[in-house]
């Protein structure tokens, strides 16, 4: 468990945020210029707060009232930046055991296991100017793992890198939040991101946190979601696979019911986490018929929220929440308020591959 | 080569040469120093620092070797308690290279200010957050990266050491076979009658050490700079 209580006065702009990381990924999630990365400076010790207190787990690295402040190498973090920082000068096995040369830990069968669980066994004796930027980033995190850190921080590490290089990562990512047992504080404007790979959602605005949650109440908040932007806007499912069906379709297993998605490439059992964006969802008062739409999920209307350019509607279907967005006028029509039995209607091709989480839970 | 070249102007290059070298190996550690810390901190009397390295650039190179008489000198005030633990450099070949050194700091400190300013200080702050102490971060990541820097530091410090004449002849005089150094050599054969033949000889010889003191240092920092960024 991270927690951070931090106060920093620069000219013209003021952090003053307090939070909690517990385990698993907490995304750190606000617009440029909201205080993210100083954050994360702060937690890593190479931006020394005014006032604040910053512990993980039993340890106090920051504390300004007992005048404690560890510096940076003495913390155990390990951080991962936007632009990877591998070192020049070094190939990329030196740059990944360039932490053991201080820390001591590291043994051999550790770093055949990041590197494997990485893929970066072919480019070990290669330097970093020789590798493209997916690959670079990926030998960046392996060199933060290896430290052994008691915590990682993640500063956008996706952010300098096109889409195809960020489905390369992504599932390391996961892997690491699954497998690795350590906190992850990762940094993102991205709600795709964010919907994906966190645990826990820290929304900060203004140098100060906003809003902060488990994940998926944090998105199907209706107070809370539109502010990733409304056409990003979606609530996160998530399921089970259950069978891959003969005609190209997996079956998926939630708590609302069946689900039925393009091919889905993972065995089944494979949990799985799926972003469904309000504007995908369509609303149903009867149980259509000779519609298109694979999938029709049994619900009620939970709350509804006005917002600019509609109404936001979150329905409830099992233990999940979905969020629909449709017209102030087709709200009138299909007379909906809460408790309304509805059906929520969601086109099976709608939910995009890359979107497609995998978790362990 | 010494039908060639008269024993005492042999004497003139290679005491030249033993004189720079000297110069530059005992000034490049505060060299780096003083770079480093021009280049990455901000401490009262930076300014004052960077004026005070800067001062033999833009000092008549006579007024400077006078100053080194004054303090360097027998009766100086460091002088005086050097000679009681028995270093004299006044008049000695030892003095010559002070003078060499300190008329060739600036050059030095200047080419590896800017190698240093080159470095990206993130990579810095990686290594620290990988565990790497202070010292260690300058050792293993900045020092590395500033090589070829500190390679033209010391090749351009040496040429100018090499060439150094007015606060040489200054602070230590123009003594054949203790003092005299190429250049002094060339103004000593310059004047006396039918010297010219002599001098243009030396001429020549300064002209092909400092042409190759520069071609090699293209050379070092062109293959270190490869050799650092993997490519």
């Amino acid at each position: 468990m991270l927690t951070v209580t931090l106060r920093h006065a620069f000219p013209g702009f003021q952090l003053d945020a307090s939070f909690q990381a517990p385990a698993g990924l907490t995304a750190l999630f606000g617009h440029s210029g909201s205080g993210k990365t100083t954050v994360v400076n702060a937690v890593a010790g190479l931006l020394r707060p005014q006032s604040g207190r910053v512990t993980v787990g039993d340890m106090v690295l920051t504390d300004s009232d007992a005048g404690v402040f560890l510096p940076p190498h003495r913390r155990g973090i390990g951080y991962v930046f936007q632009e990877a920082r591998l070192f020049p000068h070094l190939n990329v096995r030196q740059n990944l055991l360039y932490g053991h040369w201080f820390t001591g830990r590291g043994q051999q069968a550790d770093l055949s296991r990041v590197v494997e669980m990485l893929g970066i066994g072919h480019m070990l004796s290669r330097r970093p100017a020789a590798l493209s930027g997916g690959e670079r980033q990926r030998v960046a995190l392996g060199r933060a793992i290896l430290c052994h850190p008691r915590l990682l921080l993640m500063d956008e590490p996706l952010a300098a890198l096109d889409q195809a290089r960020k489905d390369e990562i992504l599932p390391y990512l996961e892997r690491l939040r699954d497998h690795a047992g350590l906190p992850i504080l990762y940094v993102s404007h991205s709600p795709a991101e964010v919907a994906r790979l966190a645990t826990t959602v820290v929304l900060m605005d203004k140098g100060r946190v906003s809003a902060a949650g488990p994940v998926a109440a944090m998105l199907s908040d209706p107070a809370v979601a539109p502010l990733f932007g409304m056409a990003e806007t979606g609530a996160v499912l998530t399921a089970r696979i259950e069978a891959q069906e003969p005609d190209g379709l997996t079956r998926l297993l939630t708590s609302a019911g069946p689900l039925f998605l393009p091919r889905i490439a993972a065995p089944v059992g494979t949990g799985l986490r799926l972003r469904i964006l309000a504007q995908d969802v369509m609303i149903a008062t009867a149980p259509p018929r000779g519609i298109s739409a694979l999938n029709v999920i049994p619900a009620q209307v939970h709350d509804m929220t006005a917002v600019p350019g509609g109404v936001l509607v979150r329905l409830q279907a099992g233990d999940q929440m979905i969020l629909s967005r449709i017209t102030a006028r087709s709200a009138d029509v299909l007379g909906l308020s809460p408790g309304v039995p509805v059906y929520a209607v969601l086109k099976a091709v709608s939910v995009a591959p890359g979107t497609i989480g995998v978790s362990r839970g | 080569m010494t039908d060639w070249l008269t024993p005492e102007a042999w004497q003139a290059v290679r005491l030249s040469i033993r004189v720079s070298l000297w110069a530059v190996a005992a000034s490049l550690p505060l060299g780096v120093f003083v770079a480093y810390a021009l280049a990455r901190w901000r401490f009262p009397g930076h300014g004052l620092l960077n004026g005070l390295v800067h001062l033999p650039l833009v000092l008549p190179p006579v007024v400077t070797g006078y100053l080194l008489l004054l303090t360097f000198g027998r009766r100086g005030w460091i002088g005086e308690w050097l000679d009681q633990v028995g270093i004299v450099l006044a008049f000695r070949w030892t003095g010559a290279a002070l003078a060499a050194a300190i008329m060739a700091f600036p050059l030095m400190v200047r080419a590896i200010r800017l190698a240093i300013e080159a470095v990206d200080p993130k990579l810095e702050q990686a290594a620290s957050t990988l565990g790497a102490p202070r010292p260690w971060v300058f050792l293993t990541v900045t020092l590395p990266l500033i090589l070829p820097g500190i390679m033209t530091g010391a090749i351009l410090a040496f040429a100018k050491a090499m060439g150094e004449f007015g606060a040489t002849i200054t602070f230590v005089s123009n003594i054949p076979g203790q003092t005299q150094t190429l250049p002094s050599a060339i103004y000593a054969f310059l004047q006396v009658p039918g010297g010219e033949a002599a001098a243009a000889r030396l001429v020549l010889i300064a002209v092909v050490i400092a042409m190759a003191a520069l071609f090699l240092s293209e050379w070092l920092s062109r293959l270190i700079a490869r050799r650092i960024r993997g490519l």
